[in-house]
């Protein structure tokens, strides 16, 4: 219990705090970069800005089909805990009500039992990830600590909330406080690693799609 | 039957009476005796067999001398473990205990009250229960006193030579409300203060079934029953009531009460929205229930407070879902903000004047490339 509490307690609050103080840091860092004014006359099939962004955003939703027999499955699979994470983040009543209780706002949400068997797929789901870019050689050389982190990060919180649904191992209330815990793992190191891209993932997209679109970029 | 046994309640017990003699003095029959005997095994979660090793360890065992002590308490635990609607054996299993010492339940009052409690301990000297509810003061011996007494020294004098100690009730198992946050009288659990085993029994108050299958199990049994890491027999605390509550169904299927006067709480849904800590509380109020098994919190229709639980008058509030921030987690939140805000552009702005550098630095090169070259 006493871990519990520290979990829920001073635990939460700091990594919540760093959560948004790297947050924040990370968008300001970006706002105020220092970018090259694009002097260029553009293409003669240059988009507006907006459009190319929307239309880069929903292109990079499935791939192109010179790569799509290579990279169907990671992008299934992508899809797969993507979603899985979404619905086990906001459609867990435990969940909303650990965000209602945060910033007040609630939704509705999945019974538990089906959550769970999400969760399982998720896990899954993640494991497969991982195998792929164990057993793929590019993929493994490309690879860095960031990469293996943030899938570490991830998959905890997963694995653990399991456990606890379950009972398996320990006490109840030392598994939550374990699930909370890596949780917070999580939180403090969002800002600092690839998962930033929760944030800026169709930031960078739109950026991407305006950019390719000035110069002339055709999809094939 | 139980009516009838009060009705013919002996003024005094003989001293070297046994269990079994009363009993039949009383007109409580075998058959009873066995029911009884069974029942406290089942509570105690002891195999079947123990039934009939109860029966034989409590005919013949003998008048318990028992010492109760009350410190920074409410006196609920005494009220719950005497309360009158369902007067049974466990009555008369009281009536057996010598209960020598106890505030709210002896006539003496004043040093005779002090006296019987010394009597008590010379006579039964390494034989004697100490049954302890409240918890002790130890910021200032003065904050808590029975004639003159601090607790402190009370709990240690009469825990010195008793043959095991029994803590009833949250405060005196581990510091229960008197304990709470701010913890003004530097309140501390029974245990931390003897390195005698302590039997805890927590709550607020503890199940009366908790109490005397305990007290029953010590009569019956030489040795102390099987603890969990806080020390309460897992027999009562061994299971989360979360695992055994009625509407743990409706906690899978996803239907909770949002309030206490929504239709989910009419349709008896769960409790956990609405700050049930039944997930983290290990109790046998779902099963042995209360006040004769008639019903309990949850069933009542209010989330369980978690009250035999260490430190639950600060688990964040009643009323808070367990999956919720303890405290207000984003406290920090606006400072934070501020923080990471300043330093993105006090980050950006370094970069920029790293960059302007070398472009001057480059400008430079190259203007004094041309003029080598005119």
């Amino acid at each position: 219990m006493e871990l519990l509490e520290f979990a829920r307690g001073p635990a939460l609050t700091f990594a919540l705090t760093v959560f948004i103080a790297g947050v924040v840091f990370r968008i300001a860092s970006l706002v105020f970069m220092w970018r090259t004014r694009d002097s260029s006359v553009g293409s003669s099939r240059e988009e507006p800005a907006a459009l190319a962004a929307v239309k880069e955003i929903a292109r990079r939703m499935w791939p192109l089909p010179t790569y799509r027999h290579r990279s169907l499955f990671q992008l299934i699979n992508g899809y797969i805990f993507h979603i899985g994470l979404a619905i086990i983040v906001f459609l867990l009543l435990p969940h909303i009500l650990f965000i209602k209780d945060l910033v007040g706002l609630s939704w509705g949400h999945l019974p538990n039992n089906l959550v769970y068997a999400v969760s399982i797929v998720t896990l899954i789901s993640l494991i497969a990830a991982l195998v792929m870019r164990i057993s793929n050689p590019a993929q493994r050389i490309i690879s860095t600590f960031d990469d293996y982190f943030s899938w570490l990060v991830t998959f905890l919180p997963v694995l653990t909330g399991l456990i606890a649904t379950m009972h398996l191992g320990a006490r109840y209330e030392t598994l939550l406080a374990l699930h909370i815990l890596s949780v917070c793992l999580l939180l403090i190191y969002i800002p600092f690693g690839k998962i930033m891209h929760f944030f800026l993932v169709f930031v960078t997209r739109s950026q991407t799609g305006a950019h390719l679109s000035h110069r002339g970029a055709q999809q094939l | 039957m139980a009516d009838k046994n009060r009705k013919h309640r002996p003024q005094a017990l003989k001293t070297q009476q046994t269990l079994g003699d009363m009993l039949a003095e009383r007109g409580v029959s075998r058959r009873s005796f066995l029911k009884f005997a069974a029942y406290t095994a089942s509570i105690l979660a002891l195999p079947p067999t123990a039934a009939s090793a109860i029966a034989s360890g409590l005919a013949a065992a003998r008048r318990q001398s028992v010492i109760w002590l009350s410190f920074q308490e409410c006196t609920g635990c005494t009220e719950s473990i005497t309360r009158a609607s369902s007067p049974s054996i466990e009555d008369l299993i009281f009536d057996f205990i010598s209960l020598d010492y106890h505030h709210t339940l002896q006539n003496a009052s004043g040093h005779l009250a002090e006296a019987a409690r010394e009597q008590a301990m010379e006579e039964n000297r390494g034989d004697y229960l100490v049954v302890v509810d409240g918890s002790i003061p130890l910021k200032n011996d003065g904050y808590s006193t029975i004639a003159g007494i601090s607790n402190r020294q009370m709990l240690e004098e009469t825990v010195a030579h008793a043959k095991a100690v029994i803590a009833v009730g949250s405060c005196a198992t581990f510091g229960g409300i008197p304990g709470a946050n701010p913890n003004p009288t530097g309140a501390v659990a029974i245990s931390e203060l003897t390195d005698k085993p302590v039997i805890n029994l927590s709550g607020c108050p503890p199940i009366p079934e908790a109490m005397t299958g305990t007290i029953a199990y010590l009569l019956s049994f030489a040795g102390i029953p099987e603890l969990d890491h806080l020390g309460r027999p897992k027999a009562f605390y061994g299971e989360a009531i979360h695992d055994r509550c009625y509407r743990r169904p409706f906690y899978e299927k996803g239907q909770f009460a949002k309030s206490f006067d929504d239709e989910g709480a009419r349709q008896g849904w769960c409790l956990y929205e609405v700050g049930c800590k039944g997930p983290v509380t290990y109790n046998a109020c779902a099963t042995l229930k209360w006040n004769g098994g008639v019903s309990f919190p949850i069933q009542s229709g209010h989330g369980c407070l978690g009250c035999s639980e260490p430190g639950f008058w600060d688990l964040g509030g009643f009323y808070k879902p367990l999956s919720a921030a303890k405290d207000d987690a984003l406290k920090y939140a606006a400072g934070a903000a501020v923080v990471g805000a300043a330093a993105g552009a006090a980050a950006s702005m370094a970069v920029r004047a790293k960059r302007n550098k070398l472009m001057k630095a480059a400008q430079a090169a190259v203007s004094d490339s041309e003029k080598e070259e005119n």
